[in-house]
Order: C-alpha cells, then structure tokens, then sequence
C-alpha cells in the first residue's frame, strides 16, 4: 500500500507539489492525470525516492522512503518497477541486455533463465527479434515497448508508468496500455500510471485521480469520474478550454 | 554600492566553496564505493578500452612528435655547450619527469575526458542515471567507480607509451637526422636516468587519472538541461580537468625535486 502525505516540493522558488496526499491500496492501478508541467512525474520520482521533497511522507507499507537509506533503500526498490517517460535505455546495451539488465544485477538466474524470461517479456510486447538492436537503431514506440519489457522483468509488486503511451500511434498504444492491464491481472501489482489516455484509460484502471495545481483535485472509479461534477474534474474529462483548470 | 559588491562577492564565495565541497564529496563517495565489494571488473575493462585503448594513436603521434621536437630543439641547444652527448638524458629526463604525465594526460582529457562527461551527462539527461537508482543499482559503483579505476590503470600506461615513444622519436631526429651516435645517446641515458626519475613521472600520471576521471565525470553526472547543458558540461570538464593538471603537477614537481 502506498500513502503520499502532504508532499510539498518546490523547484528555485516556484512550489510545484503543494501538499499532496493520497492513498493507493495494495494490487490497486490508479491513474494520475492532469495538466502538463503540473508535478505529475515529480510525485511519481518521489514515490520511488528519485526525489527528495521540501516537506511530507511517502509510505510504502507503513514505512517512509525518505528515511531510508543504504541497503534499506535499495531493497525497497527492488520492489519497484519504473517506466520513465523517455524509456531511459542504456544506449551502450542491446535490447535483449537492456531487459535482461535487472535479472544479471539483482538476481542469481542462469542465464539459459535470464533467456528465457527475457523473450518471455519481448515476446509479450511484440519486440521478439530485435534483441541484438541498439536503443539508438529503435523509434520512439518500439523503445517505450522495450522499456516496459524492462519494468516488468522482475515482476514488481509497484508499478510506476510515466506517460506509458504518449507519442504512439493509437495501434501501439492499445497494445501497450493492454499489455500494462493483462500484466495488472497477472502480477497484481499496485500501480500508478501517469497519463493523457482519457478516456482509453478508464478500461484498465481502477481509480482515477486528478492532480491540479500541486494537489490531488478529485480521485474517484471510472464510474464516478465520467459523472463528476467536479469542475476541474468535469473540464480535464471534456478537455474544455474554458473552466477553472488555467493553461500555464 | 558598497554593500552591495561585498553581497556579491560573499556570495559568489559561498558558490565557489559549496561547488568545491559537493566536488570532494562526489570524490569521497567515489572512493567510498571503490573499496566495497563486488568490484565490477568486465565494467573496469570496458572503461580502460574507453580512456585508454581508445586513446593510443593519439598519444603515439603526440609521444613522436614531442620526442622529435625535443630532439631538434636540444641538439642545437647542446650543441652550443658543446654537450651533445646529452640529448639522450636531456630527452627522457624531460619526458619522464614531466612532459610525458603532463602531456598525455591533457591529450586523453581532450579526447577520453570529454567524451565521458558528455556521456554520462546525457545518461542524466535522458533518465538512464534515474533508471539505475530506480532499478536499485548504485550508479557510482556501476558508471563512476570503473572510470576511476580505469582512469588509475590506463593513465600511466598511456604515459608509458607516450615516453617510450618520444624518446625513439628523438633518437630518431638526434641520430638518424643529426648524426649523433646511437651509442652516446643510449649509453648516456642509461648512466643518468634513474629508477626514480621513471617513478616520479609513474606516480604523477596516476594523480592525474584521478583528477581527470573525477572532474569529468562529475561535471556528467552534475549536467545542466538540453544540449546546452551538456556542452557546458563537457567543455567545463576540459577545462578544470587542464588546469588542475599544471596546477598539481607544479604542486607535485615541488615536493619530487
């Protein structure tokens, strides 16, 4: 379970998260959506402790990220899975050596294991025969694929998606966000996806929260978001120009 | 007006030092890590290909054309004293002692030292740092510590090379060009070079290839947004890395001598 309490952090001066808190259940997928440049990737760089905030706590089955460090820290992360939003593979590695990064570092697999797992991933996000390809030689799609390959690896128990889909063609994207819901069933991992994908997104999710001006705004079901009379809520779901939500 | 210079100054001393401090922590932390267990050899190796192997055209043809140019430059200089017999000493004292580690350690800064900020500081730009630290892997023990120890190994071997070669290439222009003969300027070289001298100029490039590894890599690891920033990074990194090398080795040379 996760619980993010009255999280402030502030960038030269200009406060970007302003007291969020927010509590995800455990085998829960909750999507995070809002306005760009909002602080929707910096909560999510928080949740794993990539960031350090001004004040508050996250706390990953009662215990504070924040305070941890050392081996405490690293084995927390091993619990986490992290799609960055630009696929952050290692230029210098192939693909298949990108996925198979996390299993060689933090596991004692044989390698005919490691092959085997590793296809199993490549396979399921249609990249089964690009294994020998640098980060540099694949488009946008085909690296976020990679990527999500690489998150889910090790089946984490947290699943953390930056912008999983944005900059895809609709094809792609239905792949990927079915992908992330059949791997949700499978893993039943809790998850927290930040993304533009409304209302595609609503099929696999089981929460929705909104975060507007450093703070969650609204989090319902699905259900109850597409009703919402909530105006921020209502104006982010129609994409309205016109409403409470500011264009910064 | 007053004041307000003094509040300028005192602040830009404030950020000189804070830069100072968080660059011998990074340093710290380096070492730190260095000593721990596992030690990630085949990333040691690929790092030493990457400073080093890389590196061994460029410090053959400067090693030759120093060694060439030293050779010209003594033998008339000698020739005045009536000491030619000494250009053999003359050269690989010089080379040994002090352009040898001076010279190849700026080459490798300008070729390997450049080119592992901006890698490392486009891995911070394009998240790959991040992704290390989310996938719980240390990334001083994964990206910094194989380049210090790679910088440790591969610079006094790139000084090696470097001597040995610019002392052939003043046998080339002293003997071949000049006329002098082989045997007074090996014979020479063999009575007055010392054990010593070889050390001095040994220990000197491993400073530098800590010098250089650390301020390179922290400038990456520390890179500023976009491709500005990694520029800035980068010629940064040249820079300080240059200047700390005449600065130490100045600093070195006084206590050798």
């Amino acid at each position: 379970m996760i619980e993010i309490r009255d999280l402030h952090k502030s960038f030269n001066g200009q406060e970007v998260l302003k007291g969020v808190s927010l509590r995800i259940e455990r085998g829960e997928l909750l999507a995070l959506i809002g306005m760009s440049g909002f602080g929707k990737s910096v909560l999510l760089k928080h949740i794993i402790g990539l960031m350090k905030p001004d004040r508050g706590q996250v706390l990953i089955d009662q215990e504070d990220i924040f305070q941890l460090t050392g081996k405490a820290l690293e084995q927390m992360r091993t619990r986490f899975g992290f799609l960055f939003q630009g696929g952050a593979l290692f230029d210098s590695l192939t693909v298949f050596e990108n996925v198979a990064f996390p299993l060689r570092e933090k596991t004692a697999m044989k390698e005919s294991e490691i092959q085997a797992r590793v296809s199993f991933q490549l396979e399921q996000v249609r990249m089964l025969g690009a294994e020998d390809k640098y980060a540099a030689e694949l488009s946008g799609g085909m690296k976020k694929r990679v990527a999500l390959a690489r998150a889910l690896v090790m089946d984490p128990e947290i699943m953390l998606f930056d912008e999983p889909t944005t900059g895809l063609d609709p094809v792609t994207a239905s792949l990927i966000q079915h992908f992330i819901g059949q791997c949700h069933e499978r893993l039943n991992f809790t998850g927290i996806i930040v993304t533009h994908e409304i209302p595609k997104i609503f099929e696999i999710v089981n929460r929705v929260a909104l975060l507007n001006q450093g703070r969650i705004a609204e989090v319902g079901t699905p259900d109850e978001v597409r009703k919402s009379t909530h105006p921020q809520m209502a104006q982010f779901i129609s994409g309205a120009t016109e409403g409470p939500i500011e264009c910064q | 007006m007053i004041i307000e210079s003094l509040r300028e100054l005192g602040r830009y001393t404030l950020s000189v030092l804070k830069a100072g401090g968080r660059m011998v922590l990074f340093l710290g932390t380096t070492l730190f890590w260095a000593l721990i267990p596992p030690f990630r050899l085949w990333l040691v190796i690929r790092r030493i290909n990457f400073i080093g192997v890389q590196s061994t055209l460029i410090i053959i043809l400067t090693g030759a054309f120093t060694g060439m140019a030293l050779g010209l430059q003594l033998f008339y200089t000698l020739r005045r004293f009536g000491a030619e017999s000494m250009l053999g000493p003359a050269i690989a004292l010089a080379l040994l002692r002090e352009l040898g580690p001076v010279l190849s350690a700026l080459m490798v800064t300008g070729r390997a030292g450049s080119a592992l900020a901006a890698e490392i500081g486009i891995m911070r730009l394009t998240e790959q740092i991040d992704a290390l630290e989310a996938m719980a892997i240390n990334p001083y023990r994964y990206l910094i510590v194989p380049s210090l120890i790679a910088g440790i190994i591969a610079f006094p071997l790139m000084t090696c090379i470097f001597n040995i070669v610019g002392i052939y290439g003043g046998y080339l222009v002293g003997v071949k060009m000049l006329g002098l003969g082989a045997g007074v300027y090996w014979v020479e070289m063999e009575h007055l070079v010392k054990l010593r001298d070889i050390l001095d100029g040994l220990y000197k490039s491993v400073s530098f290839g800590v010098i250089v590894t650390w301020i390179c890599s922290y400038k990456g690891f520390f890179t500023g947004y976009g491709a500005e920033g990694v520029s800035k990074a980068t010629t940064e990194a040249v820079v300080l890395s240059s200047v700390l090398i005449l600065a130490w080795d100045y600093f070195l040379t006084s206590i050798m001598v």
